[in-house]
């Protein structure tokens, strides 16, 4: 028996490990509704003037997070606390990690959960109430939390995106029918709902035109026209979209891509390369949360603060290619020539998303994968 | 044939290691308690955490869903098929690189490795495109979006392990025997089954087990190349976890995945340990020069299907970073110094991210080395249960899910003096896990290839065990230790998975500047992308010709 102590000492270890993590912190309200009234008690309003020099806060974010060399820096000048940065995958993992580490959080603020990922995180409890006084500039529609976990931050819009070359003029397609119209047979693009933010925007986007009942017939309808699945926007764009040499002329993207394409073209283009299709535009509205369980919650209300100043509002357009949430935000010119924002872009309820987004990505695979 | 197989095989002793308590218990403890924190720990975290939650799916499900037993179903069979295709297409390869010495060795030797550095975005992209140059996308024979064109990535990708691992194996074999038995009239196939086979029997269990967990364990290339009809256990988990977050349900898979891999691990080494030690020692041989114009074509032929595979993505990824508008020339390579270009993206000049790369790199490389080395010690001399749990133990980060492993990092080293979540160090421990399993499966097989007469012999004209340690062992430990740096190097360099998931400060490696260069629309972005991959290629390149280079020279010989 000698010779298998070691292998008892291993797996005693093991045994304890399992048996510490048992005892661990999950407090997540589990069952709680998207928009009850958090348990949590708010952080009051006035405490961001009382954070303390010194102080060292993480912001955590996607992978889209950008802003110009030095405006976190600003920050840094005017209240004494220093922000470090986190970036995670994308919004989805984002949120994941937020969840199961919901309490005790990596860091204090959470920059760029949207709307259709929103209510996950609210259920889980993974933000603090509070109500920024910044928040006066914002309009009251995109303030979906009415117990302010979540401040908004920017707009944007997922809209199916074609590449102006491929048709003659007044030739593109122009609505969700045509989609489906056997002259763009084969020539769509989007992505897979369940592993894309875009592709999840796109489904949301004819869920919200067709209804419940219809939305399937429409998508049996693409299919049969030949629309492709990518697995990522990656993918989709930069591989099978014109505008990465495939050879798909219309595509699940954003709306700000015309401008994107001309800003990052280095001066190249004057005028986009590819146009949008209005009707399919799809409402993102993107948040700042204090996480709960943050050391420092007066420092991260302030950095919430800071977010909704102009300072970072007016630098958003052009790093991040959405619009400001705060009126007071003035959007370059650069970026307004080519991007704005739709009139009437479809939407549905977080909560409702949340609370079908596995019953319908499952139904859309049923259809769409057949 | 029999005679000469049985006196290949000795069943020795346990051989005699350094005889110094702290160097033993260092062999044991290191590696034990590297495993048991970053590795045991958080996956049972995470796992305890999952099960405890309410999911889409409980454990029957995967016998009984009809979805869920398909993805079972298809990890498996794609694994061990592609396993199968890249022993098939490495051996050749490996045999004429330990054999032959030509022109531009070196060269082929380190192309290899390459695609198994990148990160599956872009050789997977690369591909993709080659799929459609060739106007396989669509009509009679169809590549895209194919478990077909899954298998071909996965040849692609793990070809370089068969023919390192292996070849590194057939370098150090006796070539007088295959000599020989060809004098004596044996045909070529004859001397390669019964002679070679045998005799190579452990590097290609150690090596096919390692390809194995990495198609099992397959992800991006799934995304990738299957399309959106392809699903495997790991990404099926990541879906699961990240996308749905439902715990429960990835955390199920994630025991489901880790049983396999524990069984087939277990198999492996228990075959491993079956085919006992084989002394190939008797003299290493040198590689022969190509002398015939036939012999010249037999080692062309055997090298062409492997360097063809990885050599045509690789050309269409160079191809790619030299389009420019209207034509081709360096500019993306140009536009990677400043900072101008890719700031709002990146935040740094790109060009950062190489140096943030080769430091991170050279820490995982470092940790790999220093565990992985002391393990491979612990797993030869060692105690025999000690052996066999690190023998198993730390092969099982390379078959379990990043996903799982990422997420169980945030909820296990949550305290001090553990809070180890958003510090820099993570990354190159995370990178380490996959490094350590290479180590020991090369550096294992080399030492215990060692011939105890050898040691004896030593040991009876007076060596004391620490000399004939340092004079027997460590050489062909180090050799074989500075062929695992090179792998470790360029895993830890290409390493995607674990990077992009954790959150981390900011200082982008190249796979994720990559990334987010590709997560934005524009030409002048995508080029800069390719540009980078075709450095981070390069980098692989450069550092394994540099670690070959200055391997030590084996000193065995009788």
């Amino acid at each position: 028996m000698m010779v298998r102590r070691p292998l008892v000492a291993f797996l005693a270890t093991c045994f304890v490990a399992l048996a510490l993590t048992a005892c661990g912190d999950d407090s997540s309200s589990a069952g709680a509704k998207c928009f009850d009234k958090p348990t949590t008690p708010a952080i009051a309003s006035d405490v961001a003037k009382t954070a303390t020099k010194g102080t060292s806060i993480t912001l955590v974010t996607h992978d889209s997070f950008a802003l110009s060399d030095g405006t976190l820096e600003k920050f840094t000048a005017q209240t004494g606390i220093e922000v470090k940065l986190l970036k995670s995958d994308d919004a989805g993992a984002m949120v994941s990690q937020a969840v199961i580490t919901t309490g005790k959080p990596t860091a204090d603020v959470m920059f760029g959960i949207d709307n259709t990922f929103l209510c996950k995180a609210l259920e889980a409890n993974v933000f603090q109430s509070y109500e920024s006084p910044a928040l006066a500039n914002v309009a009251k529609d995109l303030q979906l939390d009415p117990y302010h976990r979540v401040t908004p931050m920017d707009i944007g819009d997922v809209c199916v995106n074609y590449w102006k070359d491929s048709f003659a003029s007044g030739k593109a397609p122009a609505s969700f029918d045509d989609l489906t119209k056997p002259e763009f047979k084969n020539q769509f693009v989007t992505e897979h709902p369940d592993t894309s933010s875009p592709g999840f925007a796109f489904l949301l986007a004819t869920i919200a035109k067709y209804g419940d009942k219809g939305w399937e017939s429409y998508w049996r309808k693409l299919r049969d026209n030949g629309v492709a699945i990518a697995n990522g926007w990656t993918e989709a764009y930069s591989e099978q979209f014109k505008s990465g040499g495939g050879d798909k002329s219309i595509v699940t993207s954003y709306a700000s891509s015309p401008a994107a394409e001309v800003v990052f073209s280095e001066g190249k283009l004057t005028e986009p390369p590819t146009g949008l299709i209005n009707e399919t535009c799809f409402r993102q509205i993107e948040f700042a949360g204090v996480l709960r369980g943050s050391a420092h919650p007066e420092a991260a209300a302030a950095l919430v603060d800071f977010l909704l100043s102009d300072t970072v509002q007016s630098d958003i357009p052009l790093n991040m290619f959405v619009f400001p949430a705060s009126k007071t935000a003035a959007v370059p010119a650069e970026f307004s020539k080519h991007a704005k924002l739709v009139d009437k872009p479809l939407t549905l309820d977080p909560a409702t998303i949340e609370a079908n987004r596995i019953d319908w990505t499952e139904r859309w695979a049923k259809v769409a994968l057949r | 044939m029999g005679k000469g197989r049985a006196a290949l095989t000795t069943r020795g002793n346990v051989p005699r290691g350094p005889q110094s308590r702290v160097a033993r218990l260092a062999m044991v403890a290191v590696p034990l308690c590297f495993f048991a924190i970053f590795f045991a720990y958080p996956v049972a975290t995470i796992l305890d955490r999952g099960l405890g939650r309410r999911g889409r799916h409980n454990i029957a499900d995967l016998f009984t869903d009809g979805q869920l037993r398909s993805v079972l179903w298809f990890t498996l069979w794609q694994a061990v098929v592609s396993t199968l295709l890249t022993l098939a297409v490495g051996l050749p390869a490996a045999r004429a690189l330990a054999r032959y010495r030509f022109t531009g060795k070196a060269i082929v030797r380190a192309l290899v490795v390459v695609p198994f550095a990148l990160p599956t975005v872009v050789i997977g992209g690369a591909i993709n495109a080659l799929i459609d140059r060739f106007g396989l996308d669509d009509g009679p024979v169809r590549l895209y979006h194919t478990t077909w064109a899954i298998l071909l990535a996965h040849v692609i990708f793990n070809v370089a392990v068969i023919v390192r691992v292996v070849g590194g194996y057939w370098a150090l074999l006796d070539d007088r025997v295959d000599e020989s038995a060809q004098m004596l009239g044996a045909s070529r196939w004859r001397v390669f089954v019964e002679i070679d086979l045998p005799r190579l029997r452990p590097a290609i269990t150690a090596a096919c087990a390692i390809v194995f967990l990495f198609c099992f364990t397959s992800f991006g290339v799934i995304l990738l190349l299957g399309g959106p009809r392809q699903a495997t256990i790991e990404s099926e988990i990541w879906r699961y976890a990240v996308q749905r977050t439902d715990f429960h349900t990835a955390a199920l898979l994630s025991a489901f995945q880790l049983g396999a891999v524990i069984a087939m691990v277990a198999a492996a080494t228990l075959l491993e340990r079956r085919i006992g030690r084989l002394t190939g020692h008797g003299r290493v041989a040198a590689p022969r020069r190509l002398s015939t114009s036939r012999e010249r074509a037999r080692a062309a032929a055997s090298l062409a299907p492997t360097v063809v595979l990885v050599a045509l993505p690789l050309a269409s990824l160079v191809e790619r970073s030299l389009v420019v508008r209207g034509g081709h020339g360096f500019d993306n390579y140009r536009a990677l110094g400043s900072r101008q270009r890719a700031s709002s993206t990146l935040l740094v000049p790109p060009i950062e991210a190489v140096r943030n790369s080769l430091l991170t790199a050279t820490v995982a490389t470092l940790i790999g080395l220093v565990v992985g080395g002391l393990a491979a010690g612990a797993i030869v001399y060692g105690r025999r249960a000690v052996a066999r749990v690190l023998d198993i133990g730390l092969m099982l980060p390379l078959g379990t899910s990043a996903v799982t492993l990422g997420f169980g990092f945030l909820i296990a080293l949550d305290e001090p003096p553990l809070d180890l979540r958003t510090s820099w160090i993570l990354i190159p421990l995370a990178q380490a896990l996959v490094a350590i399993p290479f180590v020991v499966r090369i550096v294992v097989p080399a030492l215990r290839s060692i011939d105890d007469r050898l040691r004896d012999a030593a040991t009876v004209l007076g060596a004391s065990p620490q000399r004939v340690w340092r004079h027997v062992d460590w050489p062909v430990a180090a050799r074989a230790a500075s062929a695992a740096a090179a792998f470790a190097f360029a895993i830890s360099l290409g390493e995607f998975g674990a990077t992009s998931f954790l959150a981390r400060p900011d200082a982008p490696t190249i796979p994720i500047a990559m990334f987010r260069l590709l997560s934005q629309p524009g030409a002048a972005l995508r080029g800069m992308a390719m540009a980078l991959a075709v450095i981070l290629g390069a980098l692989v390149m450069l550092a394994t010709l540099v670690v070959e280079r200055f391997r030590p020279r084996s000193s065995v010989s009788l």
